[in-house]
């Protein structure tokens, strides 16, 4: 490409592509007004190339000489492009509007969940009295899913961690001659927080996110649709047997999850001399029935809360694979902040009743 | 009829899924500057061969040359090089939905070229009018039609100036309007910019209006039924498959 300043000339080349045209496109930004372009060696041109040339005449007036007629026939449908580019679809730009359209999607969403509460409630209850409604089938094969399958993450997470605490207590209670006592903090820890949030946090991640991403997809491919005009409600058919799965396999998991944590509690003790039967007194003696009660109704509760937001995340999903993502990063985020909510709600209400 | 050399040579290819085979030893050949239609009922094999032409499965015997390339064998930039050749429209139009239709067209141009983002701008608004998108750069798939979404894929394939455009089903799911100003856009970008089409459809009107030439595959043959340009294949043939295809007969009626 030759440019003569004097003259205001450019002289094209023969081949006008994509690695030709995009070292000058630079050049465009400091081309004079007025300019002449002999374009007449030009044979062969890519989108690109056509695109440049376009834009020599269109945004940058310059006059184009001697285009080959089939060249200039690749041109033509560019004619009526405009020169501006089309103008973006109007989205909210100022703070105020972002933070009303935030505030308004939160207010929206609140009551969704309500409604969401309310339509399973009804649901639920419809089923309760007609058992034969529930679809005892998916309902098992997500509590094996939710469940069995989660065993060994759930109990490797609970044991390890009644190892980690009972080792880090173990110095600091030892220094005043009562590392027996290890074993009432591992045992309560675990029995009323630890062990139901655990559960329910891997049980989030685990199940809440995917239930999210399948009622998700549904939600995108119009399965959701297609349930709703052949009659059939998707909180019954897609909800109920997931959240019921959720209430089932919970407690259970954390039953199993706090055994692990006392015992691999109990086990570093043992590393540290003590014998079993002395360990055993103490963890009787230390955990009463409303300590293992506390844990379970709060286990109970969180496998519907985790179930449930899973599902109504699934069944809000938009468009595309970006909005599944997103449904299932909610899931998660939702799940596990709702978990940390109750349980603080549980916390004033055993501290009352002194549970 | 287009008699130039071919760009696309399939030798005895065999496309089977594990041990359940749907074509066997195939071969054909689709010329430079040809629009190219696959047809046949559905399950007999068209998307199939269409994923192997464009590299997606690796056949399970024979070969594919594009451009005397062999697209399952190549490697390196040798099959980046290749896969620049061609263009595909998938048949739900795949646009990435994170991305405004603009954006889809210049993603490649992005990764494969060297050009400012201007330029990228303006190539793929250029693309999106060919297809009669320009007014809708700036939208997202989901707040278009699906018919603008078939017509930004096609857009999207044709940002590197493919060789060969392969389209899956264009016309399925679109209003008659619609699905002839793709047929025109089609014959357009082949007459003007010299693109071959290799396009897997069964609207008659549409392979009527397209096509130079078509085959029919079969699923009871595994292979190809009939080879020809579909007013000859209407027109001439006797083999009662085609005859049913192109006269819209039900199953049952075919003697």
């Amino acid at each position: 490409m030759d440019f003569d300043l004097k003259s205001k000339r450019l002289a094209l080349g023969e081949r006008l592509c994509a690695e030709d045209v995009s070292q000058s496109w630079k050049l465009l930004e400091e081309l004079p007004s007025g300019c002449r372009v002999d374009a007449s060696r030009v044979k062969l041109a890519d989108g690109a190339g056509l695109a440049f040339l376009w834009s020599l005449n269109r945004r940058h007036g310059a006059q184009i000489e001697g285009l080959r007629t089939e060249v200039a026939a690749l041109l033509k449908p560019f004619d009526d492009l405009p020169s501006d580019p089309a103008d973006a679809p109007r989205r909210d730009q100022s703070l105020v509007a972002r933070m009303g359209r935030i505030t308004w999607e939160f207010v929206g969403d609140v009551r969704q969940q309500i409604s969401f509460i309310g339509e399973f409630a009804i649901t639920g209850l419809h089923c309760l009295k007609n058992p034969g409604l529930v679809r005892w089938a998916d309902m098992w094969i997500t509590a094996q899913k939710a469940g069995v399958d989660a065993l060994l993450v759930a109990g490797m997470v609970s044991f390890l961690t009644g190892m980690i605490m009972a080792f880090q207590a173990a110095v600091p209670l030892k220094q005043f001659g009562v590392d027996i006592f290890v074993v009432n903090l591992v045992a309560l820890a675990l029995l009323r927080e630890l062990g139901p949030i655990m559960t329910a946090v891997v049980l989030a991640g685990r199940s809440g996110s995917a239930f999210a991403a399948e009622i998700g997809t549904m939600k995108v491919n119009e399965e959701i649709n297609a349930l709703q005009t052949m009659g059939l409600d998707p909180v019954r058919f897609l909800v109920l047997p997931r959240v019921l799965a959720g209430f089932l396999v919970t407690p259970v998991l954390t039953v199993y999850a706090n055994a692990l944590g006392v015992a691999g509690g109990i086990l570093v003790m043992m590393a540290q001399g003590f014998p079993f039967s002395a360990l055993w007194v103490q963890l009787v003696s230390a955990v009463g029935v409303s300590d293992v009660m506390t844990g379970l109704i709060k286990s109970f509760v969180f496998g519907i809360l985790v179930a449930g937001v899973g599902c109504l995340r699934g069944l809000q999903t938009g468009k595309g694979a970006t909005a599944v993502g997103e449904s299932t990063t909610r899931a998660v985020v939702s799940g596990i902040f709702l978990i940390v909510l109750v349980d603080a709600v549980f916390a004033g209400i055993f501290y009352v009743l002194k549970w | 009829m287009v008699t130039t050399p071919p760009i696309i040579e399939v030798r005895d290819l065999t496309a089977a899924y594990g041990d359940f085979v749907l074509l066997e030893k195939i071969s054909f050949d689709i010329r430079r500057g040809e629009i190219f239609v696959i047809i046949g009922g559905s399950g007999c094999g068209k998307s199939t061969l269409m994923k192997h032409l464009i590299g997606l499965i690796a056949p399970a015997g024979g070969e594919i040359l594009l451009d005397g390339l062999n697209i399952s064998t190549a490697a390196g930039t040798k099959k980046a090089e290749l896969l620049k050749s061609f263009g595909v429209m998938y048949q739900s139009g795949a646009l990435f939905g994170s991305m405004t239709l603009e954006e889809n067209v210049m993603l490649a141009l992005e990764e494969f070229t060297d050009l400012p983002v201007e330029a990228r701008q303006l190539v793929a608004r250029m693309k999106l009018a060919l297809v009669g998108l320009e007014r809708f750069a700036a939208h997202f798939p989901s707040e278009v039609s699906g018919g603008m979404q078939k017509r930004a894929a096609i857009a999207r394939a044709m940002a590197l100036d493919p060789a060969v455009l392969f389209l899956d089903e264009p016309s399925a799911g679109l209003d008659p309007v619609t699905s002839a100003g793709l047929d025109e856009l089609i014959l357009n970008l082949n007459h003007n910019l010299g693109v071959t089409f290799v396009i897997v459809s069964h609207e008659l009107a549409s392979i009527y209006a397209v096509a130079d030439r078509v085959i029919m595959l079969d699923s009871t043959k595994k292979g190809i039924l009939a080879e020809g340009p579909p007013a000859d294949l209407r027109d001439h043939d006797n083999n009662p498959g085609v005859r049913a295809f192109f006269h819209r007969m039900p199953r049952e009626s075919i003697p």
